[in-house]
């Protein structure tokens, strides 16, 4: 089965990019600064692809996903600090809490469509912030202090395990249900297909990875507090995907390495950072509109090179 | 020979608002007929099939196939029932190729869980290979594999048609419902369309109703033809009784001057 070979393909890749970086960093040519340079990118392209799965597969225009980032954060900190549980469960429990999350946000709002969805996901994420910033169990505005547990090893599996899940996804008859909810509705439904059912799935199944995300993010910066969460960290993750190009995975996955790079360099020019970061998104939206992949996949590519190994995109190899 | 009664429209119709834009109409539609649904533009033909797909519920009547009641069931529910249809404006899957869009259309036969399909278990292999092969042959019987990987949009105007007649057909429907088929061909496409409706409808034992402006096509492929004005059937017939009866004349080309 071709879709096999590429399963393993990309798991051995996977496995062979991980101990190259992980012997660099026991060996200390990668001090501290690059490891979280390289942690905040898996959390980055964890995000992006959580939104895809929502965006750029099932369509669904939806602005409030730091919302369900928070869930993920403070669960998980929850578990660790309050609970004295251990860093994997905590979270595994951030992200079953951020799916419930997005089932109890998307059962209501996805019956909108286009910019009112967004409003209303926008209205949805604020207003989790907002009780974060009210609870004073989890320190409200002063914010909650979290112990440094994240490392290179946490955040690469739960990158690996967060893409070979939504490429599965996406690759199946259920994936294909949610492409079509994307391309018509109408027609999707007209077609049998549960719409309603799929954008609800589709939803949850991205805010459980994005939970995923805010357990690594948490535990990753010693604190968090309910300013991490707000609007523009949402634009942020919905950045990744539109430049990526709208539906297509590895798209995102470039986006978000390619932004947290350059968002980290540019770190020495506190100045000017945020009118070099935003014009770098201007150009590409001028010269590539359809996003730096558009629909495409590397796998598409790879495929014209070797000579017909076409459709699947389990094999986002480049994950630098 | 009677056969059996597959569709059923007691009285149905919908009002928005104060606007009743189709009312208590019926039909009684039997297994195995080509049915023509004709009538002036905005006389409530493509609304009729709305209702009879769920994307309307009916504000008034019955809608029942095969005796079982359709009223308020979602048009995906409705499609599983047995009844798919077409558009009047093709609304294909653009971005996906030809070979999925008719893979979707069996998305509710899919044996393999979503959860099957993330943990790669031998069900979604067999359950995906099957659904392939299926679509595969289905496009071949419409000649449309040698398209299999084309983007949808990319295909000519009338083999958009074509693939978008098979996947209501990959559907599986009993009743199939098509809006306007013609709309924009020219005569030889039109022709090769009645050939097409003719041909499915012996491959697949199947009924069908049909929405269409092109006379020629309706007279001479439908058994049966319903004719609607302004929201309400004014008559009903074989293509002759049609020509000549008076309301049609009427409805179509105005009233006669005295």
């Amino acid at each position: 089965m071709k879709q096999a070979k590429s399963f393993w393909g990309f798991l051995i890749l996977a496995v062979v990019f991980y101990a190259v970086i992980q012997a660099l960093i026991s060996f200390n040519i990668l001090d501290q600064f690059y490891e979280n340079a390289l942690i905040l990118m898996a959390i980055n392209i964890i995000l992006a692809v959580s939104l895809h799965i929502v965006i750029g597969i099932t369509g669904q225009f939806s602005i409030g996903h730091a919302g369900f980032l928070a869930v993920g954060a403070y669960v998980s900190a929850i578990f660790t600090m309050k609970l004295q549980l251990p860093f994997p469960l905590a979270i595994l429990a951030g992200g079953i809490m951020a799916a419930l999350a997005g089932l109890l946000v998307g059962i209501p709002s996805l019956r909108l469509k286009g910019d009112y969805l967004a409003i209303a996901t926008l209205g949805f994420g604020e207003i989790i912030r907002i009780v974060f910033l009210n609870i004073d169990y989890v320190g409200g505005a002063a914010g909650m202090q979290v112990s440094h547990m994240t490392t290179w090893t946490y955040a690469f599996v739960c990158l690996v395990i967060t893409i070979l899940v939504i490429s599965n996804f996406t690759n199946s008859s259920h994936g294909r249900a949610c492409i079509a909810i994307r391309e018509d509705e109408i027609a999707a439904d007209a077609m049998g297909i549960n719409t309603t059912f799929y954008k609800v799935a589709a939803f949850a199944i991205g805010s459980f990875f994005a939970g995923v995300a805010g357990g690594l993010f948490s535990h990753n910066f010693y604190i968090i507090q309910p300013t991490n969460f707000g609007f523009l960290k949402s634009i942020d993750i919905l950045i990744f995907v539109v430049l990526g190009g709208l539906g297509s995975l590895s798209g995102s996955v470039i986006a978000a390495i390619l932004l947290t790079i350059i968002s980290t360099f540019l770190q020495d020019y506190a100045d000017t950072r945020m009118i070099m970061y935003s014009l770098v998104l201007i150009l590409v939206m001028l010269y590539r509109p359809q996003g730096l992949m558009g629909t495409k996949e590397v796998t598409d590519y790879l495929g014209k090179w070797t000579g017909g190994k076409r459709g699947d995109s389990n094999g986002n190899q480049n994950i630098a | 020979m009677e056969t059996k009664t597959l569709l059923k429209v007691n009285g149905a119709g919908i009002q928005f608002g104060g606007l009743k834009a189709v009312s208590s109409v019926h039909m009684e539609i039997h297994e195995g007929e080509l049915i023509g649904l004709i009538g002036p533009n905005g006389a409530g033909k493509t609304t009729c099939f709305n209702l009879l797909t769920g994307v309307y519920v009916p504000t008034e009547g019955e809608i029942s196939l095969l005796g079982e009641r359709l009223n308020g069931l979602d048009p995906y529910q409705i499609t599983r029932k047995g009844i798919s249809r077409t558009f009047q404006n093709i609304r294909l899957f653009k971005e996906l190729s030809v070979l999925d869009n008719v893979k979707v259309a069996y998305h509710s036969l899919a044996k393999h869980s979503m959860l099957s399909s993330i943990f790669r278990l031998p069900s979604y292999f067999s359950g995906e290979r099957e659904m392939e092969d299926k679509a595969i042959e289905f496009l071949k019987i419409f000649e449309l594999d040698q398209f299999k990987d084309e983007v949808a949009k990319n295909l000519p105007y009338g083999q958009q048609r074509r693939l978008e007649i098979a996947r209501a057909l990959a559907a599986e429907p009993k009743l199939l419902l098509l809006d306007e088929p013609a709309a924009g061909m020219n005569p030889q496409e039109t022709h090769q369309l009645m050939e097409l409706i003719a041909f499915i409808r012996k491959k697949f034992n199947l009924t069908i109703l049909l929405i269409e402006h092109d006379m020629p096509l309706v007279m001479g492929i439908c058994e049966r033809i319903y004719v609607l004005d302004h929201g309400q059937l004014i008559a009903e017939g074989t293509p002759e009784v049609i020509r000549n009866h008076p309301k049609v004349i009427e409805a179509y080309l105005g009233e006669e001057v005295h």
